[in-house]
This record gives structure tokens, C-alpha cells and sequence, in this order.
């Protein structure tokens, strides 16, 4: 072997021949026309005319249904027979360790650096609105999900797109779409449900060790620490070895509080700045200063950042909300609409204003993560390395929510094969390696492509059901009127 | 007819509880209820695995307490001729045990104590000492 061929490591082998895949895959979701001479993404169109369409179609259901879902939450809702199974918190809370991750931090940076601090209004904006995406598909995941012969319950969008649209007839368009979605969210639980996640705890973990100085820059570190990760997700997923998932899924709500707190410490420590950040973020959401684009730039980086984050329309939180107890399949609809919420009108956004009150995003040269680390060690000079733990955690349970979400999937596909299972799970794990190893802009590009394809089959099927979500929820909201359902009064005092 | 409820979960101090409950009942021709509780709150955080097997979950444990704790100590203590009757039931156990007192118009509520260590009853809370708290009938706590 030729010492130039030596001369190029593992690391950049890997990014190379994955660069081009990555290339070929965006060129066809990313099709985009110019709008104001900025390249539009069709399918950023796409989930922004859901958010808007269901908001207006259910009546701001997304304000409205606001109170209601948090005393679902808080059980009150909840009937004696009820109790020991799955309740609407235990259904929001997965679904929520599944989406609180580093689409909240790394993400967030990202849209940032890429649309100024404009991309947070619309961020926030498209959160808002895509609170009432979630309504509806939720409330169809649990409408249409199967109950299987061993008691367990199985939903999501293969479900209600293939026996939903069946009931109207569509045998052949559903389950087309049904495959087509599921194809997209194997491929989407390899990108950013987990190549992402692991390269991003890698960039952090490197970056606090000492950066390529350290003893993570090496060239083959990544591969190493891919490695690492990969063996932790397979003791799970493959091993069965339900204790790691349990420690992580009881840190993982602890480390979004914690993640929370340090946020508003953060902006304690800059209250004077507060309000000049506000202004920073509202010129720049509607004048922005050398941003290409202009405000159609920074408002597709915001709606796209916040799509990522959320996951509103893409199909993955239904498979997640299915398993609750509840005889009104739409009032996990009303839980539903929480999650967009807590993730990025909450956690987003501090994330953003944290950024965005440190002035760290006008360093140049510091992207993903690190530029949210560099905005907390401002104020909180040990943050970076705590950061790096919570980074770690939040990969973890995201990669393993995603595994569970590409293992429907695959079940789906191949009849609850349990040789697919296996051959999927082995082909998620070279994927936490090849994450790690790839550097940020070949990583993005993929698992953005993959995770907005799921949306196309999604929402086809949730535009053509949404009569459906209608109907349960005139009944549903009449029942409440007339006092049918009402809260259950508890005999303990 | 009088009852007293007693709750129990497999363990000695449990089956030492609805002894004693038994010959308290015994004497006052009263009837005895034997509560099993599977303890349970749904404001945990579980796993999707978790959450999709949880129905089967929950008749598994049911099932197991019956036929582990519940059915046994029934045929045992109606052997030796108390009146008796059982139910097996998810929650927070003080609570859940407070709530059938109530419901069966209970005049006494009897439970074991586990002796665990006094972190442990700090971090954890114990259910004798709940429903010592909360309950509106006199609680004996069994050694």
C-alpha cells in the first residue's frame, strides 16, 4: 500500500464515500425552487402549510386545547380502571426523551450561524403552529393502532395510513404509502436520529478533552468513540438489557431541567441584555443584515431547524403516543400538542437566547454544539464539560427512541421478522459509527433529507384522514360540553 | 358486618400482618379484606418497549399476585374459618389501601412494616408511615 493512501485515515475514508451519498440523496428532497432568488425547499413548504392548514382546520386547536391537554397530563381525566396502565404523562414523557435532543442544541446553533438571530422568531413561530400537526397525526396514531396477538400494542403512521385509508376505500394508495413511509424512517432513524446524535456527543466530548490536541483528536477518534457508543446502544437494543434504557430515560428529564436551569442562569447573569436580544431577534427576523436570503432565508432556516427539532409532520411521535390507555383516541391529540411546545417554544428558545445574548454565534468558525458550549462557558466556565455529559445522554436516548421507531418500521415491512430486526439493528449500530466519524455538513445534509421525506407519505395520508380527527373531535368537545366527560373526582382527599 | 382491611405484598411482615388482622377478625366475627398493591405511578418515565407491552404488564402482575400472595393466604386464613375476601389493585399503595377503607366502610386498617433502613424510608417514604398520615381509620402496624 502507498504510504499517500496510508496517509489518509480512517476517519476521512468514511466521510468521503459518504459524502456522496449524502450529495445524491439531498438533491432529491431538497428540491428547491427560487423564491426571491433564495433556493426554496419544497418540502419546508410542505410542513409549514400543514402547521398553518391544521391551525386554521381545527380552530387554533393548538391555543385552545392548551389547558385541556395539561389536565389530561395531570390525569384528571384518568378512570379508576385506568390506573396501572399506560397514562397520557408516561405517553408524553417517551415521546418527549425520544425529541428533546440535540436538535435542541446543536440544531439551534446551526440555524443561527446559518439565518442570524432572525431564525428564532420563525423558529418558535413554526413551533407553535406545528403544535397542531402533532394534534392531529397523534390522535390518529392511537385511532388506528394495532392491537397484536401477544396483547402488545403497535401504531403509528403504517398503521393509520394503511387501515385508516382502507376505510375510505384506498387499499392501494395506503399501503403504498405505508411502505413508503416506512422506508424513509429506517433511513431517517439512521441519519438524524442517530448518525447526527453521534456526531455531535463526539464533537462535544472532543472539544472539552482539548480539542484536536487532546486525546480524542486523533484521526481514528471518532471511529474509536463510535465504537464506544455503538456497543451501549447494542446492549440495549440488541441485548436486551433494559436497565441502561431505564437509567437513561430517568436522567434524560433531569438533564432537560438541569439543561433549562443552566439557560436561565445564563440569562440572569445578562438580564440587562434581555431585551436588546429580543430586538436583535425581531430585526432579524424581518430585516436581516447579510443573510443570503434576505427574510425568506431566515425564515426557511428557522422553520427548517424547528421541523428537525420538533418533528411535527414527520411521523415518528404517533409510533411513540400510541401505547397510551385511553378510550378517545384524541385526547392524546390534546397531549400531543404539548411536545412541539416543550421542545421548541421552551427549550429551543432558551437555547436561542442564550446564544443569542452571549454574542456567540458572531465568533467565527465554531458551528453545531460547540458554538451553544462556547455561549455557556461565557458564564458558566465549567458548563462545557457538563454540557458534554448531558450531550452524551441526550444522543443516547434519542439514538435509542429512533432505533425503536426504525424497528416498527422494519416489523411492518417485514412481518414482524425477527431476522430483519436483527439484520436492521446491526446496520443502525455501523451507523452510530459512521456519525461519529463524518464530519458535521455531510451528517446534517443526510439526516435532514431522510427525516423531511418521511413528512411526504405522512401527511398525504394525515390530509386525507384529518376528516376523521375532525369527527372525534366534535364529538369529543361535545361530550365535554354536555358533561359526558368530565373529570374524575378522586375519593382519596 | 365490621372489616378491617389488611394490605400485604408477599413478604413475611406482610403474611405476619394478615395474621394478626385475622385473629382480630376472628374475635370480633368481623370480615377481613385483603389488599394487594402493585405499586405504581403514572408519572414515570418509561420505555417505548415498556409502554407497548404495559396491558400484558399489567395482567402479568395481577396474575402473579393472585396466584403468589393473595390466593394462597385467602385459602389459608378461610381454612382457619375467618371471613375473607381479596382484591389486587395498581396505585400508590397508602393511597390505594386509604380508598378501600373508605369504600368498605373499614374500622381498622392493618399493614406490616419491613424494617428498612432510615435513609431508605427518608428517600423512598414507607407505606406505614403514609397511611399513618392519611388514613381516616386507626392504622396497626405489624412488626
Amino acid at each position: 500500500m502507498s504510504s499517500a493512501l496510508l496517509a489518509v485515515s480512517i476517519d476521512e475514508t468514511i466521510n468521503d464515500s459518504f459524502e456522496r451519498v449524502s450529495t445524491f440523496v439531498q438533491d432529491i428532497i431538497f428540491f428547491s425552487v427560487p423564491i426571491a432568488g433564495f433556493p426554496f425547499p419544497l418540502v419546508v413548504g410542505w410542513l409549514a402549510f400543514a402547521a398553518v392548514f391544521f391551525t386554521v382546520y381545527f380552530r387554533a386547536i393548538n391555543v385552545r386545547g392548551f389547558t385541556h391537554a395539561i389536565a389530561l397530563v395531570k390525569g384528571d381525566y384518568t378512570g379508576p380502571d385506568e390506573v396501572g396502565e399506560v397514562s397520557h404523562f408516561q405517553a408524553l414523557a417517551t415521546a418527549v426523551s425520544g425529541t428533546v435532543g440535540l436538535g435542541n442544541i446543536a440544531g439551534v446553533a446551526v440555524a443561527i450561524t446559518v439565518g442570524g438571530p432572525g431564525a428564532t422568531f420563525w423558529m418558535i413561530l413554526a413551533g407553535v403552529l406545528s403544535m397542531s400537526t402533532k394534534f392531529t397525526e397523534c390522535t390518529l396514531g392511537v385511532k388506528y393502532r394495532r392491537e397484536n396477538a401477544d396483547g402488545s400494542v403497535s401504531g403509528g403512521p403504517m398503521y393509520y395510513l394503511s387501515r385508516g385509508l382502507a376505510e375510505q376505500g384506498k387499499v392501494r394508495l395506503g399501503k403504498f404509502l405505508a411502505v413508503a413511509f416506512a422506508i424513509f424512517c429506517i433511513f431517517g432513524s439512521l441519519g438524524g436520529g442517530n448518525a447526527f446524535q453521534s456526531n455531535q456527543a463526539f464533537s462535544q466530548l472532543r472539544s472539552v478533552t482539548g480539542g484536536d490536541d487532546g486525546f480524542l483528536g486523533g484521526g481514528s477518534a471518532g471511529v474509536v468513540f463510535g465504537i464506544v457508543m455503538a456497543f451501549f446502544v447494542g446492549v440495549v437494543i440488541i441485548g436486551g438489557i433494559k436497565r441502561i434504557a431505564k437509567v437513561t430515560d430517568k436522567l434524560v428529564p433531569f438533564m432537560a431541567v438541569f439543561y433549562v436551569t443552566s439557560c436561565l442562569i445564563v440569562l440572569g447573569g445578562n438580564l440587562g441584555a434581555i431585551p436588546e436580544a429580543f430586538v436583535l431577534i425581531f430585526e432579524g427576523a424581518f430585516s436581516p443584515d447579510g443573510i443570503t436570503g434576505g427574510v425568506v432565508g431566515v425564515l426557511i432556516t428557522g422553520f427548517q431547524r424547528a421541523a428537525f427539532s420538533n418533528e411535527a409532520g414527520l411521523g415518528s411521535a404517533p409510533i411513540a403516543h400510541s401505547a397510551v390507555q385511553t378510550n378517545r383516541p384524541v385526547t392524546e391529540g390534546y397531549v400531543a400538542l404539548l411536545e412541539p411546545f416543550i421542545d421548541t417554544v421552551v427549550i429551543c428558545t432558551m437555547t436561542a437566547l442564550t446564544i443569542v445574548i452571549t454574542g456567540a454565534y458572531t465568533q467565527v468558525g465554531t458551528e453545531g454544539v460547540q458554538l451553544t458550549s462556547d455561549a455557556f462557558a461565557t458564564v458558566l466556565p465549567w458548563f462545557p464539560n457538563v454540557l458534554a455529559v448531558a450531550v452524551v445522554m441526550f444522543a443516547f436516548s434519542t439514538m435509542l427512541a429512533w432505533s425503536y421507531y426504525g424497528a416498527k418500521a422494519t416489523a411492518y415491512l417485514f412481518n414482524e421478522s425477527k431476522t430483519a430486526d436483527l439484520v436492521y439493528k446491526g446496520i443502525f449500530l455501523t451507523f452510530v459509527v459512521i456519525g461519529a466519524a463524518s464530519s458535521l455538513d455531510v451528517i446534517i445534509g443526510f439526516s435532514d433529507a431522510m427525516i423531511f421525506a418521511m413528512s411526504i407519505p405522512n401527511l398525504i395520508g394525515v390530509y386525507l384522514l384529518v376528516r376523521v380527527v375532525k369527527r372525534e373531535l366534535t364529538e369529543y368537545e361535545s361530550g365535554l360540553r354536555s358533561g359526558e366527560i368530565a373529570k374524575v373526582k378522586t375519593t382519596a382527599s | 358486618m365490621e372489616v378491617a382491611v389488611v394490605g400485604v405484598d408477599g413478604s413475611e411482615a406482610g403474611s405476619r400482618a394478615a395474621e394478626f388482622a385475622a385473629r382480630h377478625v376472628r374475635d370480633a366475627s368481623a370480615q377481613l379484606v385483603v389488599v394487594y398493591v402493585v405499586p405504581w405511578s403514572p408519572y414515570t418515565v418509561q420505555t417505548p418497549e415498556e409502554n407497548e407491552r404495559r396491558r400484558v404488564t399489567k395482567k402479568q402482575e395481577i396474575a402473579t399476585a393472585w396466584e403468589n400472595v393473595v390466593q394462597p393466604l385467602l385459602d389459608r386464613l378461610q381454612a382457619e374459618g375467618t371471613v375473607t375476601e381479596g382484591i389486587v389493585k395498581h396505585g400508590h399503595p397508602a393511597e390505594v389501601l386509604c380508598d378501600i377503607a373508605r369504600e368498605r366502610g373499614a374500622s381498622h386498617l392493618v399493614v406490616g412494616r419491613r424494617g428498612q433502613s432510615r435513609v431508605r424510608a427518608l428517600l423512598f417514604g414507607s407505606t406505614p408511615v403514609n397511611l399513618i398520615q392519611m388514613a381516616d381509620v386507626p392504622v396497626t402496624v405489624v412488626p
